[in-house]
């Protein structure tokens, strides 16, 4: 009996033992990811709502200042500024970056020749580096020698100022950035539009509905979660622009200010001021976490 | 648009799978039914239609994304006064090919692309490395507290990138518990990339499928933990680490705005941000600068030529879901 007891005992031992050395083994294997997420991810998360309430100098350490990085934030004439920017840059983005990807899809879906290659073109941009986009129409836009510029005098069209005029600034922001990214959304659309089972137009057709209709009424009720989420993460996307206005208009004009570069002026160039940047960069945060919170509720009901 | 690789990923179908090999939709009886239907297409005024929009279409794709391209390429050979005429020319009427070389030599394009190679392959290797780790460790060993720790990695990608930026800047110039200041060093970029939990979930979610009994019975013939993982769990799971890789290396290649950040030294700095510096000042020829635009994208142009399938395939499986 005894022997039976102790038998059972070291058979427990050994399996603990063996859950323990596990447990040991699968941690030393996470501990550099461990550490990287702790260090450059969880950490700043915390650190960075601490630090807006705080003044930092980099000789003594950091002391609290209360929300006066907050009031010193909403006395600044550029904050209303930023955020009215960084909104119609959205608006227009939106307005191009939603609808030109669909219809490219649905027209490169409909193809039967060289669909290869449109898949790649319209992906290239996005390959590239953003730099080498911005750079390219920075020429592009030029309004002497520009490319734009020459073919709207060859069509007998008015020319523009291009980034160089504050009416026209922002949309032309938003095209160069339309250009660079649509490649993405449009082959998400594409393998969705793919996904369509072809009964449902068959079947359209067979009632008589009309190309038209069957576009309508069974292309788009298909896609119509897919648009959502592209709709939701071209939002949170868009809200951070930053290289365009930073290359194209510079950080100091007005009329292409938006909130990423406001943030950077604060921490890196005007102000100097990490408190002010890291408030600015927690009001970025709340309200691209409802963005997010919206996005997560409807791919999580969708599971 | 702006929308590149996913910010988060789409709580998808890992990318592993590249899509079926290239299909011909024409005349194959099992062509996948589209808004038009054969018949309509290849008959009567449809087919003149077809063809019509399919021309137009082409040329519009050309016009669009590939002439920007070819601009940048054959803009470069031109000469400096051919560059600077009020109406540019369609083919470049001098042809000075030189100015690549001044670029790679005067413009100092070699040593930033040097840089940027560099961080690309060292963050991708440090990336696999602890990746490929954490992933093993979730799926195969399932420690207590696993799904915690994978959660809060989850959680991460809730995080815009660019509302950590601040103080993921001052996080880098002065690690907390190490007291290191990684500005202007690789590790700047590197130790960062590996907090990926897109990487680590697609990665996990592939070998959770790899069966537990593979594993089981190599380590019945004695094979440890670490055997295991490098000679049956890495060789099947090829797919996914190319994967991976691709999109690691494109990631550190393209990224501008945290190394404009942490490498503010000219000496360590990206091919991105020195190009950038050097298209603000004005000591810089504008054809050298095309060349130097024009360098920064070969090498992601041969990726994305030689991995399409991959790249593409990757990006549509991330958004199948639905």
């Amino acid at each position: 009996m005894a022997v039976a007891t102790a038998g059972r005992r070291t058979a427990f031992r050994s399996r603990l033992g063996r859950k323990i050395q596990d447990n040991l083994m699968a941690y030393a294997f996470m501990a550099g990811g461990i550490a990287c997420f702790a260090l450059f991810s969880w950490y700043p998360l915390v650190r960075g709502v601490i630090l807006s309430f705080q003044q930092i100098n980099f000789v003594t350490d950091p002391y609290w200042v209360g929300a006066e990085n907050f009031t010193a934030i909403f006395n600044d004439p550029l904050f209303v500024t930023a955020w009215k920017n960084t909104l119609v840059f959205t608006g227009i983005a939106l307005v191009f970056g939603f609808l030109v990807p669909l219809a490219l899809s649905i027209l490169i879906n409909e193809m039967r020749h060289l669909k290869g290659f449109f898949r790649v073109a319209v992906y290239l941009p996005v390959m590239l580096p953003p730099i080498v986009g911005v750079l390219l129409f920075r020429y592009f836009y030029d309004p002497g020698f520009g490319l734009f510029n020459t073919i709207l005098r060859g069509v007998g069209l008015p020319e523009s100022q291009w980034t160089q005029s504050s009416s026209t600034a922002m949309i032309s922001l938003v095209l160069v950035s339309t250009w660079a990214n649509l490649g993405g959304a449009t082959l998400m659309y594409l393998a969705a539009l793919q996904s369509i089972p072809g009964d449902l137009y068959e079947a359209a057709e067979l009632d008589g509905a009309s190309a038209w209709r069957r576009l309508r009424h069974v292309t788009l009720p298909q896609l119509r979660f897919i648009m959502l989420v592209l709709l939701l993460l071209q939002v949170i996307a868009t809200m951070q622009v930053f290289i365009e206005p930073y290359q194209l208009t510079g950080t100091s004009n007005p009329d292409t200010v938006t909130v990423m570069v406001l943030i950077y002026r604060y921490a890196f160039t005007v102000n100097q001021d990490f408190g002010m940047a890291a408030a600015m960069s927690v009001l970025l945060f709340v309200v691209l976490a409802i963005f997010s919170a919206i996005y997560l509720r409807v791919t999580r009901d969708r599971d | 648009m702006t929308i590149t690789t996913p910010i988060r990923p789409l709580p998808a179908t890992p990318p592993v799978v590249p899509p079926p090999k290239k299909r011909r939709t024409a005349s194959s009886s099992g062509a996948t039914r589209t808004l038009f239907s054969e018949t309509e297409i290849s008959r009567g005024p449809g087919r003149v239609v077809y063809w019509l929009v399919l021309t137009l279409v082409f040329l519009l794709f050309l016009a669009v994304f590939i002439f920007p391209l070819y601009w940048m390429f054959s803009s470069a050979v031109k000469t400096p006064e051919e560059y600077a005429q009020p109406n540019p020319t369609l083919f470049p009427q001098s042809f000075v090919p030189e100015i690549y070389q001044l670029a790679w030599d005067r413009m100092r394009i070699a040593k930033f692309f040097g840089n940027t190679a560099l961080y690309a392959f060292g963050g991708w290797l440090i990336q696999l490395v602890f990746q490929v780790a954490v992933a093993y460790a979730l799926s195969k060993l399932r420690p207590m507290f696993g799904k915690v720790v994978l959660g809060a990695m989850l959680a991460s990608l809730m995080l815009p990138a660019t509302a950590l930026l601040i103080p993921a800047y001052l996080t880098v110039s002065d690690v907390p518990i190490f007291g290191w200041n990684l500005l202007n060093t690789p590790w700047a970029l590197w130790l960062p990339a590996v907090a990926n939990a897109f990487n680590i979930y697609v990665l996990k979610r592939f070998f959770d499928q790899i069966p537990n009994d593979l594993l089981d019975s190599a380590a019945l013939d004695g094979a440890g933990r670490f055997r295991v993982l490098w000679s049956i769990v890495l060789p099947l799971s090829r797919p996914v680490l190319g994967v991976v890789s691709i999109f690691s290396i494109v990631a550190i290649w393209k990224d501008f705005i945290w190394p404009l950040l942490v490498l503010q030294d000219p000496e360590t700095q990206t091919l991105s941000v020195a190009l950038s510096r050097l298209a603000s000042t004005s000591q810089v020829p504008p054809t050298q600068l095309m060349a130097g635009l024009a360098i920064a994208s070969v090498p992601m142009i041969v990726v994305f030529l030689i991995f399409q399938r991959s790249i593409i395939g990757g990006l549509a499986a991330g958004s199948m879901k639905g």
